[in-house]
């Protein structure tokens, strides 16, 4: 069977290479599966997961932003930080998430609450990788 | 002649500053290495954003985006990345002397011009001429992370989107190899050369649109290149700062050898000069 060589990479280096049968992520505009055989596709990611599906299990990314590439069954995820559950600092996301919330409720001006929104998805996100 | 005493102080004064200037030679040398693979862990991003983006420039030559297009320059911003500390030879004469240059030639009035600077030495050589500065980072980590400098380099490319800059160019040392650094400028944005990347073209699907994923796609490839840099940057200054320490070290270690000439010098006419003395009082006495 045909399968998808995927490659994370980020600013300090590779995240993961390998083959595997499937890959879900969150495109702004909704989730979208890649299979193999996909036709060329450009599309920025949200943060979000990306879910990689193989024969003998399942693998989630935390993936933070970014830009995937699909051409002839190669998948590029380009993105300023991705990490793999075992790698995520769970004592950190949490902190990262207890100091968005704080800072959404004391309703700051715009561009606190923006940034202090995109922390807390990030934080979120790592989270639910984390547990699944 | 200074006295036997005065020479062995210095002797000894000079040996311990060859102590220090080879533990930092070492110490510069294991950080080059960490920052050469730095730098090259970082290759395979910037050369597949640079894949991506040229990719979608080449299937459509007729793509637009204010980040590709030329403007009349009014004014340009200039981004240079300097070290903190001294101690790292002509590595930051290098890239300010490049940069006066650059302003003496192109630029009448400090209003055509703005320096955004990382490291504290370019940043005190600005300040000292009344450059003008729109932004700095000091005290980089020795092996920076994106997130160090992420703001400021989103916000270097958002000047140039709230068109209070019509150029950006970044001046650096660029890493040849241990020995050998080269000052250099590159134009940063708007974003040139794009076309002349002879990559397979596709047809691509856009989701949602090219419009959409050019506004995210071109401020995250600005940012890698000024990463880039960076790193770059990095391993030239380690590099440097290896380069001037050994000079130091072999300079200290000439100096060391002249001083114990001279001490053995002036410890035999001491000498001679006891014997002269003694066997003068004793042909005296005869």
């Amino acid at each position: 069977m045909k399968t998808l060589t995927v490659s994370v990479v980020t600013p300090n280096g590779p995240v993961l290479e390998g083959e595997y049968e499937m890959l879900v992520a969150k495109a702004e505009s909704g989730e979208i599966g890649i299979l193999p055989n996909h036709i060329p596709l450009v599309s920025p990611l949200s943060i979000a997961a990306v879910r990689l599906k193989k024969d003998n299990g399942d693998k989630s990314l935390a993936v933070n932003g970014g830009v995937m590439e699909v051409n002839s069954n190669k998948v590029t995820i380009l993105a300023q930080s991705a990490e793999k559950p075992e790698d995520i600092d769970v004592q950190r996301a949490r902190e990262a998430k207890e100091r968005a919330e704080r800072r959404l409720k004391s309703k700051q001006d715009n561009v606190d609450h923006m940034r202090a929104e995109l922390a807390l998805q990030r934080a979120m996100n790592r989270l639910n990788v984390v547990s699944k | 002649m200074a006295s036997l005493r005065d020479i062995k102080k210095r002797i000894d004064s000079t040996k311990k500053t060859r102590k220090i200037t080879s533990a930092m030679q070492l110490v510069s040398a294991s950080k080059m290495n960490k920052a050469e693979q730095n730098a090259k862990g970082y290759v395979p991003y910037s050369e597949k954003m640079q894949e991506v983006v040229a990719n979608i420039a080449n299937s459509n030559p007729d793509v637009s985006h204010p980040m590709l297009e030329k403007r009349k320059v009014k004014k340009t911003g200039y981004l240079i990345i300097t070290s903190d500390r001294g101690l790292v030879g002509a590595y930051n004469s290098h890239v300010l002397k490049l940069l006066q240059q650059t302003i003496q030639e192109r630029h009448q009035s400090p209003d055509e011009y703005t320096v955004i600077v990382l490291g504290r030495k370019g940043y005190d050589y600005c300040r000292k001429r009344d450059i003008p500065i729109t932004n700095s980072i000091l005290g980089i980590a020795d092996h920076p992370q994106f997130s160090d400098i992420k703001d400021l380099a989103k916000e270097a490319v958002q000047l140039y989107s709230d068109e209070e800059i019509d150029e950006l160019n970044i001046i650096y040392n660029h890493y040849v190899s241990a020995i050998s650094q080269k000052p250099t400028i590159n134009k940063l944005l708007p974003i040139e050369n794009l076309h002349e990347h002879n990559g397979t073209t596709a047809d691509y699907e856009y989701e949602p649109n090219q419009e959409e994923i050019l506004k995210v796609l071109l401020p995250l490839y600005a940012e890698s290149l000024i990463f880039g840099a960076l790193l770059d940057g990095k391993a030239s200054e380690h590099a440097a700062s290896m380069t001037a320490m050994r000079s130091a070290t072999d300079n200290a270690g000439e100096l060391i050898d002249d001083l114990t000439l001279t001490y053995n010098r002036a410890r035999q006419a001491a000498i001679t000069q006891q014997i002269t003395e003694i066997s003068g009082g004793a042909a005296a006495l005869e």
